[in-house]
């Protein structure tokens, strides 16, 4: 809780000035009873009209003074609460892009995502709130506890006996329903989830006729929510009777013990309107209260979802500075000394006891089954995931010994998801390298085969990409993410299986680009066909994870059996 | 004219609702009947402590043998005010997520029955959010209308009776002041309905961007592009908190304001209450006449309560233009048009016999750029069409008018088939039932999807009723039935969102096995190995040949090997068939087929 309130901090003066300026509001109205009691005790019984005006130009007067406290109490609570959110969705923002690879496999994104927005949307909305009116109820509560004293303290005690069990019912239901209320958002995620996959998977859907079951599947989930929704609402609809019931029944004694005060001779008339009164007044801020907690109940929920987010500890940390920032020329690009992953949750080793070492400006071909652990071999040159044996060297050092900055400026990946992002084409290119000039970036459209689809788009750079890339094809997207990763002139080029969408002549044309650009970067090409991998340095062919075969293409061709089977399969016509 | 628009669009939404909320007629009368007792009795107990207090006026002048009736008439009112609210509330709770429940649910049924372009052209994020978080908002907002603004209204105008019967006067003066505050209240949410819009709009783009960084974070990450992405958060964060101060600090303002005018209004009633109790002189004198003190603090504990439902009310009002928005926001999903509905007399196709054929067809996306263009094709029975031809070519155009995601610009698309009465037809696809034309096709595309589940329910989508030894005969076939064999808990390993720690090869093994399974008359197989290693894949196309043995079969590849069997080969190019004919006679024909193909084992000659 604290981790998440200290995001009011911006707002120190905000978030003091709106309760403070509720409390003058509530405080001026707590005199009102006062003025009515004299109306009644000294206007009335005595007849004195002139009195009688001047208590209702006090009213009046205390009507102004309460209109101005509470706007400017209002927009106090506004600003801080929307600031609030604003910083706090900055700052889990930053927090969700700064998690590792395995931790955003266990999270899952729809998580993610509600946290961030209606997660987020419900703290704002009890802060303004608690800002507002939170504090303003105590204040009218134990200041017209107060003020009963100065009038009577014997009858006073009924406040005393009513107020601790208000609170009693107040928390005690506010306790029960945090908990309920945090299911509720674990059973929203679900839905949408649910609602997301239908999105994405709109084709397969209707292709394989399921629009029926997922419509199934999603009402059994949006019943499921809405059956908690109404288990928690049984609670917090206890509220509002309760309290209505535990101030009324103070009234009656209030009243029964008024009349024997006023018998003994103790008490005014007026006096006991007056008490009378301020027991209202509780009555009618505790209303505001308990509808309040249902909010502030929801925010706290949202905040335990926010705070495990926040606190996360990335499974991956980098130092705060690299060892050495100078490179060596002469050292090896990429080493692998022995090197294991297996993915967290995992049963088995995705891959195990790699060992190669590539020399700068050579190019090394991976290839293997699929789910032979190809990805997983090159996952760990930038280091989206940690080997969990043995030691992966990048130009001489460990790539733990890296920044994160130092050690990916290096890499230009392109993953095997082409994944582009809204806006147009130049700002993805960007993304690769936020100082390339036009002509850099046009170079690297050329370089990989994208430039002539890219100049026919209206607008040529500044062509809008929607989300997702989906006003392009699946080879068109894959290029545009190749082009990005060679905008940065990396020194390590890393192409997971990123010809898949590309027919072949365009496929051949990309890799005769890459051969031959001038800063001639260390090339790893992750690949299914033979041929993407034919004039590599060196291949390594996997097997179930394991490294089955090292070497050159003709040395392979004559030791390695299955790198023989993979090869004679795409051309057959070899085989004589 | 501007302003009577959006007035009726707000009209029609509210319309809308209100067609949700019929079918619980019958709770809301419940509702309404256990918010007027409570009002009704809320109001009588002020009457009563009133009545009390003149009972006590001075020592010696205590009437306890009253008092003790009126308080135990007082204390069983409020037994029975609590209780009739208790139910309410609880009614008010029932009705509120049933709604909203109900409305989640059309909003889905729409999704699985939109057109593709729709799904197409909007951001995941954008339509997540109008389910999602408009839904939410709008039940919040629902759920305080039903709470607040009935009882509300019942207790101002309780409120005026009761008072009427105390004091004819006083009640005129409150009535005369009163509406001020309900003109404000109403003035500041005209003012901030656009506020909210805004707001809404700004929230929306904010949710999409969410959702783009998130799936997208991997590659984010890659290039250290979290500072860029951030500064562009930043700037939308920043954008959507000047619009929420403003929506929230405006609409704030009602509470204030209507409080204000009711203070004035209790002070007003104090002031001229306690001069009638003194007696007022001349004719007006009457209508203030006959007040004792007891009455007079009725009438201030109403004065008092009484603001509280103007407040509430213009606080309900507030929430419900913002609910309202939210509301415009699903509805604008609901009432998306839908697919042409399958026509009454659609035929259901029993049988197909596998002929398809494309006469003069024309189709694009977009009006401006026209992409197919009078395409005639014929495809007997049981032949394999390969197409070929460069990326975005519109290979997968073809597949989307052949499965009716798209319908064609013109020109037709017919299937032959046998319909249930065994009539043998060759019909336009618009004149077939989805459900059935989409079953004669099993179909496996380059972006493969699986839903969060089981192994086991993922691969079961085609065939629910399958048994186990079917499932791993066909995963068998499609050679993932040893890395499933090797997860976790097999086939019942439950896979995350988009297949989670899958590779894209292993999801396509596992869609491919989905179609394995089913056996469908017909086959699409959109770019289906190009993520699988070519020697799983020829292990594959083996299976894919005694598949395809007899069924038309639709094949997208850029593998020429996989190609080289067809029976034809369409060679695409923007748009157009440029070349047909199989493998042999586009290689004699020496065009564009026969440069791929020389491309294609380019590195084999070098």
């Amino acid at each position: 809780m604290k981790r998440i309130l200290k995001y009011l901090g911006n707002y120190k003066k905000e978030s003091f000035l709106a309760p403070l300026f509720k409390l003058l509001e509530a405080s001026f109205e707590l005199i009102v009873p006062l003025i009515i009691a004299s109306i009644i005790d000294n206007g009335i019984k005595g007849g004195d009209k002139a009195l009688i005006f001047r208590c209702f130009a006090y009213l009046a007067a205390l009507a102004v003074i309460g209109i101005i406290c509470a706007v400017v109490a209002q927009y106090y609570a506004a600003k801080a609460a929307v600031g609030f959110s604003t910083e706090l969705k900055s700052s889990l923002f930053g927090k969700i892009q700064s998690l590792s690879f395995s931790d955003f496999d266990t999270l899952g994104n729809s998580t993610m995502i509600t946290r961030m927005t209606s997660d987020v949307g419900l703290i704002q909305n009890a802060i303004n709130l608690v800002l507002r009116l939170f504090l303003r109820a105590p204040v009218i509560v134990f200041g017209a506890m107060i003020m009963a004293f100065t009038v009577d303290a014997s009858a006073a005690i009924t406040f005393v006996v009513v107020i601790p069990l208000l609170s009693v019912v107040v928390f005690g239901i506010m306790f029960l329903t945090v908990p309920l209320y945090k299911k509720v958002q674990e059973r929203l995620d679900k839905l949408l989830g649910i609602t997301r996959e239908n999105l994405n998977g709109a084709r397969v859907i209707r292709a394989f006729c399921q629009e029926e079951r997922e419509v199934d599947r999603f009402n059994t989930s949006n019943n499921e929510l809405s059956v908690m929704q109404r288990v928690v609402g049984r609670f917090s609809a206890l509220t509002n009777p309760v309290t209505f019931l535990l101030i009324n029944s103070a009234i009656i004694a209030l009243i029964y013990i008024g009349a024997l005060r006023v018998e003994s001779e103790y008490l005014t008339q007026g006096q006991v309107i007056a008490l009378y009164n301020y027991m209202s007044q509780i009555l009618v801020e505790l209303i505001k209260l308990a509808n309040l907690i249902v909010t502030v109940t929801k925010g706290i929920a949202s905040a335990k979802r926010i705070d495990a987010v926040m606190t996360l500890v990335p499974s991956m940390s980098f130092p705060t500075k690299s060892a050495s920032a100078d490179e060596n020329t002469s050292l090896p690009a990429v080493i692998f000394d022995n090197v294991s992953l297996t993915y967290k949750n995992a049963g088995d080793a995705s891959i195990s006891n790699i060992s190669f070492t590539a020399r700068q400006g050579e190019t090394i071909g991976i290839i293997g089954g699929t789910g032979s652990g190809k990805s997983s071999v090159v996952n760990l040159i930038p280091r989206f995931y940690d080997a969990t044996e043995g030691k992966v060297t990048v130009f001489g050092n460990d790539v733990k010994d890296y920044t994160a900055e130092d050690l990916r400026s290096k890499i230009g990946v392109v993953p095997q998801h082409a994944k582009l992002f809204k806006g147009t084409i130049r700002d993805n290119l960007k993304m690769g390298n936020s100082q390339a000039s036009d002509d850099e970036i046009t170079e690297a459209l050329r370089n990989a085969q994208a430039l002539d689809f890219v100049m026919s788009k209206p607008g040529g750079l500044d062509f809008m990409i929607e989300p997702g890339g989906r006003n392009l094809s699946g080879g068109q997207r894959q290029r545009l993410t190749v082009a990005r990763a060679l905008v940065r002139e990396p020194k390590i080029l890393i192409l997971d299986d990123s010809s898949s969408a590309l027919d072949y002549s365009t496929d051949a044309e990309l890799r005769k680009a890459i051969a031959s650009l001038d800063y001639n970067p260390t090339t790893f090409i992750v690949s299914q066909r033979a041929s993407s991998v034919l004039h590599a340095d060196r291949i390594i062919v996997l097997e179930d994870g394991e490294c089955v075969g090292y070497g050159t293409p003709a040395e392979l061709l004559k030791t390695c059996e299955i790198y023989r089977e993979i090869y004679f399969c795409q051309f057959p016509d070899a085989k004589v | 004219m501007i302003m009577s628009k959006k007035h009726s669009i707000k009209k029609g939404t509210v319309k809308k609702i209100f067609k949700y909320i019929k079918g619980y007629r019958l709770l809301l009368l419940s509702s309404l009947l256990m918010g007027s007792i409570c009002v009704a009795l809320s109001l009588y107990i002020p009457m009563l402590i009133g009545d009390t207090i003149d009972c006590i006026v001075a020592p010696k002048n205590v009437d306890f043998e009253r008092i003790a009736t009126l308080l135990v008439t007082a204390g069983i009112s409020v037994g029975i005010a609590a209780f009739a609210q208790w139910v309410m509330n609880i009614v008010n709770n029932k009705i509120t997520y049933n709604v909203i429940r109900d409305i989640r649910k059309d909003a889905f049924n729409k999704i699985e029955k939109l057109p593709l372009s729709y799904i197409d052209t909007h951001p995941t994020g954008e339509t997540v959010s109008r389910i999602i978080s408009d839904a939410d908002q709008f039940a919040e907002g629902l759920l305080m209308g039903f709470s607040q603004f009935f009882t509300g209204i019942l207790t101002i105008l309780g409120t005026l009776v009761f008072m009427l019967s105390i004091s004819p006067g006083i009640t005129v003066l409150v009535v005369i002041l009163t509406p001020i505050s309900l003109f404000v209240a109403a003035f500041i949410a005209k003012n901030t309905h656009d506020m909210f819009k805004q707001r809404a709009e700004t929230n929306a783009e904010q949710t999409s961007f969410i959702d783009e960084s998130i799936t997208g974070q991997t590659v984010i990450a890659a290039f250290g592009n979290q500072d860029e992405k951030q500064a562009k958060f930043d700037e939308i964060n920043e954008r959507l908190r000047k619009c929420s101060v403003r929506a929230i600090f405006f609409s704030a303002l009602t509470n204030p304001c209507t409080r204000f005018v009711n203070s004035l209004v209790y002070a007003a009633v104090a002031l001229v209450g306690a001069l009638s109790v003194i007696g007022i002189d001349g004719n007006i004198g009457i209508l203030f006449s006959g007040i004792t003190v007891g009455n007079l603090s009725t009438l201030l504990s109403y004065a008092n309560q009484y603001t509280k439902p103007f407040n509430e009310i213009s606080g309900v009002i507030t929430e419900l233009q913002n609910s309202l928005t939210c509301a415009e926001r699903i509805f604008y999903l609901i009432d998306q048009e839908p697919e042409v509905p399958d026509a009454s007399d659609a035929d259901v196709i029993a049988e197909p016999d596998g002929r398809v054929l494309l006469s003069d067809v024309s189709f694009s996306y977009t009006p401006e750029r026209p992409l197919i263009k009078n395409l005639d094709l014929d495809v007997s029975s049981g032949k394999k069409i390969a197409i070929v031809g460069p990326t975005g070519c519109g290979k997968t155009t073809l597949i989307n008018l052949i499965m009716r995601f798209y319908d064609v610009c013109g020109g037709s698309v017919s299937v032959g088939f046998k319909n249930e009465n065994g009539e043998e037809k060759l019909s336009d696809i618009r004149n077939v039932t989805r459900h059935s034309l989409r079953s004669c096709y099993g179909m496996v595309l380059q972006e493969t999807w699986l839903k969060r589940g089981t192994i086991r329910e993922n691969l079961l989508i085609g065939k629910p009723d399958a048994t186990d030894e079917e499932l791993i005969t066909a995963a068998k076939a499609a050679h993932a039935h040893s890395f499933i064999k090797r997860l976790p808990k097999g086939y019942d390993t439950v896979i995350g969102e988009d297949g989670g720690n899958l590779s894209q090869g292993q999801k396509q093994l596992l869609c491919i096995t989905r179609v394995m399974l089913c056996l469908s008359p017909m086959l699409i197989l959109d770019e289906a190995t190009s993520s699988i290693d070519t020697r799983t894949e020829q292990k594959i196309q083996s299976a894919f040949a005694s598949l395809m043995e007899g069924r038309t079969s639709f094949i997208v590849a850029h593998r020429l090997s996989t190609i080289r069997e067809a029976d034809t080969i369409l060679v695409m190019k923007d748009g157009n068939v440029i070349e047909m004919g199989d493998h042999a006679s586009l290689m004699e024909l020496g065009g564009f087929y026969s440069k791929l193909y020389a491309t294609g084992s380019a590195s084999l000659t070098e």
